[in-house]
């Protein structure tokens, strides 16, 4: 009989990942809406100790696939590893944390399975006895909810802050089950991580972030946002596609695959606030969103907000910045 | 080396989007399309590879007739020929069924290489690429931000979270799903909308069985919820709104 429902637990560099916790609390919360237990898997070689600590959250069950091969991240080997976890314990539900790394892997154990993700979603509830899940998709501008239309398992991925780790229950009693699993050829070899030269701004120590996104249009009219924040004492930062064009450093980037800030005052210029790149910035103090569609994501977390073209917008700012200090 | 790359077209980023009827899909009559914007930056990689290392780059896509404007702006680019996968607008195929579909078409074609775009703009599933590779037994990356092919296999740059990166080696057949930036886009020259007119474009009717099913619905799509309450500035006048928000972060905010 499939029941259960299955966490996968993810890790890197000998630390327990914190959005895994947020998994935790979609799968409890799932599983309490459906009765279901919930069991936690985490891959690895020598891994025991940080499968003991999830030990600490109310689960039914912790297990630990160890295998020499999965000492460091491949998809031929994680997908094999979860393959042979799936196929044992039978769940009718296995849920990730959409991270760059499952993203990487899921897809591929799913396709085993004769079928796709359920990925990155933002909720999920039960409806007439059913689960629905709510994914977000023209980047951001609609949600879509979707029903698993397949036998089980179900795969599925939650985002970043669909759930709150911190409300993760904790709890005693699912010891550490450790499971020897078969990997087959790993045809990936991956080199040690990195990070590129330090940066030479650091933004995270900024209290004013005046950000643009791909509304400025050209290059030549990125000195109208430098003179904004020169006036207001700020940094320029930027979205992905200003730096993936080059006309900011990519040390500028803000978001996922960029620098995560909090500062006083975060003002987006002409930027629609996509997922990734919201996760570097919700958490500024103060937003400020000028955008010339209404209906841009970017709105839903801003404090203040204009819709209006940032052509007008931006001078004007700045002259009333300037008098303002005077 | 033979490139196979994989271009989907998506609602223009600027489209104002509608909802249909029966909350089944986006109002698709006078929309505006576009290619998906990973998808333009797999191409451009894989014409690099063909500059640096020779062969083929063979375009496929799926979609109703629009689509072609995705398939004469690759061979006008450089792309050396097309296959069009003709579907119904209807089909939006789940990621499992899409790669399957992609999978029958391209099954005579062994190429060394196949690149896509990391996830599309519209359904975001960011999966169809890696079941793809799954479904022809090859090795795959994702998030690809540089690919050197001058050895044996390959090498590849991998984006990671927060500024990190990672390097991954692995043999050829494989497959790669390529990043928004990993080189600056080139445009179509004339002489290259010339010669695309030439160029073959294969057209291809998707086989539909048991795997090409939908595995994941959609009952329904809306537009969010609003989760905070935004003071909208201004109504319209970007100088009073400009004038307002000053005073607002001087006196509410307290930042100037
Ligand atoms: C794995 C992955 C990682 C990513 N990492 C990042 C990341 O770290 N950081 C990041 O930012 N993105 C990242 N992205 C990309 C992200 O999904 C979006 O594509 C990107 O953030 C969009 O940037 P944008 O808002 O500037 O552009 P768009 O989405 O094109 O938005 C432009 C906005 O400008 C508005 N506009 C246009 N003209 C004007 C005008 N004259 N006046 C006012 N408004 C105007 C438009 O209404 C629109 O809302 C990542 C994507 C993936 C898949």
């Amino acid at each position: 009989m499939k029941h259960g429902i299955l966490v996968f637990i993810e890790h890197r560099a000998g630390a327990i990942n914190k959005i895994s916790y947020e998994a935790i609390a979609a799968a409890q919360d799932i599983g309490a809406k459906l009765n279901q237990p919930v069991s936690a898997v985490l891959l690895g070689a020598n891994f025991q100790d940080l499968a003991q600590q999830v030990t600490a959250y109310k689960l039914d069950g912790v297990m630990y696939a160890d295998n020499e091969k999965l000492a460091e991240y491949t998809p031929d080997g994680y997908a094999d590893a979860m393959e042979n976890v799936v196929r044992a314990r039978d769940p009718f539900l296995v849920i990730f944390p959409h991270t760059y790394l499952v993203r990487d892997f899921a897809p591929k154990l799913s396709a085993r399975f004769g079928k796709g993700v359920i990925s990155d979603c933002i909720r999920a509830g039960l409806e007439n006895g059913e689960l629905v899940f709510s994914r977000r998709i023209f980047l951001g501008k609609i949600d879509a909810d979707v029903v698993p239309n397949s036998d089980a398992p179900v795969f599925a991925t939650f985002q970043s802050g669909a759930y709150r780790g911190e409300t993760a229950e904790k709890g005693e009693g699912a010891a550490v089950e450790t499971m020897a699993v078969e990997v087959g050829e790993i045809r990936m070899k991956p080199e040690p991580a990195f990070q590129e030269v330090k940066s030479a701004v650091d933004l995270t120590k900024a209290e004013i972030i005046v950000a643009v996104g791909r509304g400025i249009k050209g290059q030549e009219n990125l000195q109208l946002v430098e003179k904004l924040a020169q006036i207001l004492g700020g940094e320029v930062a930027a979205s992905r596609p200003i730096c993936d064009a080059g006309w900011l450093p990519i040390d500028r980037q803000i978001g996922s695959s960029g620098q995560t800030v909090a500062p006083k005052l975060y003002i987006a210029l002409g930027i629609s606030g996509a997922i990734q790149h919201l996760v570097g910035m919700k958490n500024a103090s103060t937003i400020v969103a000028v955008n010339k569609d209404p209906e841009a994501p970017i709105f839903d977390i801003a404090d203040y907000g204009i819709v209006g073209d940032i052509f007008e917008v931006i001078p004007a700012l700045t002259e009333e910045v300037k008098k303002l200090k005077g | 080396m033979k490139i196979i790359v994989l271009m989907k077209q998506v609602a223009n980023k600027d489209a104002i989007l509608r909802i249909n009827k029966d909350q089944t899909w986006i109002e698709e009559s006078d929309l505006s399309y576009e290619v998906n914007e990973s998808d333009g930056y797999a191409l451009e990689e894989s014409l690099r590879l063909k500059e640096k290392h020779g062969g083929e780059v063979v375009v496929c896509t799926m979609g109703a007739a629009r689509v072609k404007a995705v398939i004469k702006d690759a061979l006008a680019r450089g792309a050396d020929r097309a296959i069009h996968i003709v579907a119904d607008d209807s089909l939006r195929p789940s990621p499992f069924a899409a790669a399957s579909i992609i999978a029958g078409a391209i099954k005579d074609e062994h190429p060394d290489l196949i690149m896509s775009g990391l996830q599309s703009d519209d359904n975001s599933y960011a999966q169809t690429g890696v079941i793809l590779a799954e479904l022809l037994g090859l090795p795959h990356a994702t998030i690809v931000i540089e690919v050197d092919a001058s050895g044996e296999g390959l090498r590849v740059k991998r984006e990671l979270e927060s500024g990190w990166y990672q390097w991954y080696t692995m043999p050829k057949p494989a497959l790669l799903t390529i990043q928004s930036g990993i080189s600056q886009i080139r445009y179509a020259t004339l002489k290259g909308i010339m010669a695309a007119k030439k160029k073959e474009i294969r057209e291809v009717t998707p086989q539909m069985d048991a795997n090409t099913a939908s595995h994941q619905k959609v009952t329904k799509i809306y537009f969010p919820q609003k989760q905070k309450q935004t003071q909208f500035l201004g109504n319209g006048d970007a100088k009073a709104g400009a004038a307002m928000l000053a005073d607002k972060l001087r006196t509410e905010a307290r930042i100037i």
